[in-house]
């Protein structure tokens, strides 16, 4: 069992990446997710794991150390909030097309632009439908608590080592800035050189060995048949996730005649809404995608044959709901799917969840 | 003084005619050949072997790594 | 003596880095990255250091300048080198790093990321080729294209009030404390690329011995671009080139003691 704190979902993202074995941590400070940098620095890693912690001159430059170290077959981590993920676009493609792991962490706050510095879930489309240029995906999970903020970090990494492409935890100012007990994890050793050159040999670029070819990293190829292929290879990549490493929570699904599809924060949220429902009658069950890609369209369409009507609550305009639309759409399903969401840094409550069920869905 | 004799060899297709060498030689051995390699450059040769002293001047400033020099002290 | 017996394994005096590769270099016929690639090279042959050097490679011309010198390459996005440089060195102290870097790419695009891994003193070599133009996108104007110099988008020559000026980024990167040893090249004539190679070798040592960041700019030419033969391109680089961007030692902190700051008392 492990420790048990009272913390914020910022200050465990940095506890995790120490107690993960991370390598390096490169950022740059924004609202709602200074905290992360600032707890690195307050702890001192580089005495006590060897963690290399840096504040970089933008994120620009973070993500592009971030590229470079994880080059080098290193566990890394960056985290930042929206309008620093727009700055780290063009790093997080050049790191998905060299096929390079790392963990990037967006604390979501309010846009376009600089909005607000309030919660947010406006970033879905950046983060599940690639955010930069080119055809490519990230890993992204969704936590809904400060216990989950803290599973993620070392669950994303292994994802992205696993299929050696960027993952992302895709939070939002009211986890990031939420206290909440959490039971830390163990200690896991950081890799030696050594250790990295036998798993990671094959590519990683940290000095030419007697025993190896040279390693060169690159997204770069001129030859359109070759990087098709290359393309090709990235979506089997991805169909190889969702294969197996989908992860959803089904809550109070099997006699729901109303589902509700939310992640993250809304989750929390619609939990709530969810037995506030059911005190007044109404079956009312929550799907809760945890990988929001891949995405859990099975299970919807699962759901979809079984359900009166979908509410996808969301603090956005209308994003998740579109990959619901699809999922109940290809599976041949005509079932309602509705749209609820507070945009501006609002956190919607349970019960303007249960009305606008009420309303959109149920009616008078 | 002891006398030093020189020769250069250019990998002619690799050449790329730039003529850096030829005005690198300080004994003007070296010319750019009237016929072309096959990607269509003037490639250098000896045309004053004789004049060679192996200084390296040519190798040294050949941006592509054509030249091999050889020297000899007599 | 006949030419037949001279051409003898014993009589060799220069050839081939071992370390360069067998692929014909894509640059245009007397260009100044060949010559800088074999120094590096050579460079890295010399200190033996090949087994613990990883190149980053540029956006630019020398995007693919990984084809040419077998040891481990990361290609870095525009201007963002000494990002991905710093990166790969923070996590990895002891390898020896080196970013290579075209004039657009570092002066223009990447000054950010230049300036503060300078300052940071990050402990790799930056190579910097300044040739005042975009050559892989066809001669557009650099930052540090001369006044009255024409390019595809100053056909009227470099006008200061419409365009600024040109950028004397060494002489900034210079005064920076990060830096120990910064010095300004050419590889034009045998002597000048035997000095070139020698700061190069320097700066690669300064790496070795961790003293911070080690830049060495090459001023080259870009005759393709410049529209004239190589070895007038080379006259135009000695005649224009050289006055505003003076060859020579900048800072050598092997000479003098480093900056220093005391900390404020909090």
């Amino acid at each position: 069992m492990g420790e048990l704190r009272l913390m914020k979902g910022n200050e465990v993202i940095a506890e995790a990446a120490i107690r993960c074995g991370c390598d390096g941590y490169f950022g740059y400070p924004i609202t709602p997710q200074s905290e992360v940098m600032e707890t690195l620095m307050e702890r001192e890693p580089w005495n006590e794991t060897g963690m290399v912690v840096l504040q970089a001159e933008s994120e620009i430059g973070a993500i592009h150390m971030i590229y470079g170290a994880a080059g080098s077959g290193k566990k890394v981590i960056t985290s930042s909030s929206s309008p620093g993920i727009s700055l780290m676009a063009e790093g997080i493609s050049y790191i998905a097309g060299s096929e390079l792991p790392c963990l990037i962490v967006n604390v979501q706050r309010g846009g376009p632009g600089l909005g607000t510095i309030q919660p947010s879930q406006a970033d879905y489309f950046q983060a599940t439908k690639g955010g930069g240029h080119g055809d490519y995906r990230l890993i992204v999970l969704a936590p809904s608590s400060v216990q989950e903020m803290n599973d993620f970090v070392e669950l994303g990494l292994r994802l992205a080592f696993k299929y050696r492409n960027p993952a992302m935890i895709l939070t939002d100012g009211m986890i990031g800035q939420m206290m909440e007990k959490v039971v830390l994890a163990d200690y896991i050793p950081r890799l030696t050189d050594e250790e990295i050159n036998e798993k990671y040999g094959s590519w990683v670029t940290n000095g030419r060995k007697p025993y190896r070819e040279r390693n060169v990293i690159t997204s770069l190829e001129m030859d359109s048949d070759i990087m098709e292929n290359n393309n090709l290879r990235f979506q089997q990549k991805y169909a190889q996730m969702e294969e197996e490493d989908l992860l959803f929570e089904e809550i109070q699904c099997e006699d729901a005649e109303y589902l509700l599809v939310a992640f993250g924060s809304s989750a929390r949220v619609c939990l709530k809404a969810v037995d506030l429902a059911r005190e007044k009658g109404i079956k009312v069950g929550l799907l809760r995608p945890i990988t929001l890609f891949p995405f859990p369209k099975k299970p919807l369409a699962a759901l979809a044959k079984k359900v009166k009507g979908m509410l996808v609550v969301e603090m956005n305009a209308g994003q998740m709901i579109e990959d619901v639309q699809l999922a109940v759409g290809c599976a041949g399903c005509k079932v309602p799917v509705m749209h609820f969401g507070r945009m501006g840094g609002i956190i919607h409550s349970p019960v303007e969840v249960l009305a606008a069920l009420e309303q959109k869905l149920i009616g008078e | 003084m002891a006398k030093v004799i020189g020769a250069v060899v250019v990998d002619q297709e690799e050449c790329k005619g730039c003529g850096l060498c030829v005005v690198a030689c300080p004994q003007d051995v070296l010319g750019q050949n009237k016929q072309v390699n096959s990607r269509g450059y003037h490639y250098s040769f000896m045309k004053n072997p004789e004049a060679c002293i192996g200084c390296s001047n040519c190798a040294t400033v050949c941006p592509d790594t054509c030249i091999t020099v050889y020297r000899v002290k007599l | 003596m006949e030419l037949k017996d001279i051409i003898n394994p014993n009589n060799l005096v220069y050839e081939k880095a071992k370390l360069l590769t067998e692929n014909t270099m894509h640059y245009c016929p007397g260009c100044t990255h060949g010559v800088v690639h074999r120094l590096l090279a050579e460079v890295i042959e010399e200190l033996d250091i090949q087994d613990k050097t990883i190149g980053v490679a540029p956006v630019g011309c020398s995007v693919f300048a990984y084809k040419y010198i077998e040891i481990d390459w990361q290609e870095a996005a525009h201007g963002r080198a000494p990002a991905v440089a710093t990166g790969i060195v923070r996590t990895n102290p002891d390898k020896v790093v080196f970013a290579y870097q075209g004039d657009g790419d570092l002066a223009s695009i990447g000054t950010a990321e230049i300036l503060h891994a300078c300052n940071r003193g990050e402990n790799f070599v930056v190579i910097f080729i300044n040739n005042g133009i975009y050559g892989m996108t066809g001669g557009q104007m650099a930052p540090t294209t001369l006044i009255g110099q024409v390019t595809s988008t100053t056909p009227n020559g470099r006008d200061a009030g419409r365009n600024g000026y040109p950028l004397k980024i060494t002489e900034l990167i210079a005064q920076l404390p990060g830096t120990s040893y910064v010095t300004r090249q050419s590889a034009h004539t045998p002597a000048a690329i035997r000095k070139c190679r020698k700061a190069i070798s320097k700066a690669f040592q300064a790496a070795i011995a961790k003293k911070g960041t080690s830049f060495v700019e090459v001023v080259s030419t870009c005759n393709m671009n410049w529209k004239m033969t190589p070895v007038k391109a080379n006259e135009w680089m000695e005649a224009n080139m050289f006055p505003f961007y003076p060859i020579g030692d900048m800072k050598d902190s092997s000479k003098s003691e480093p900056e220093s700051y005391s900390p404020i008392k909090n």
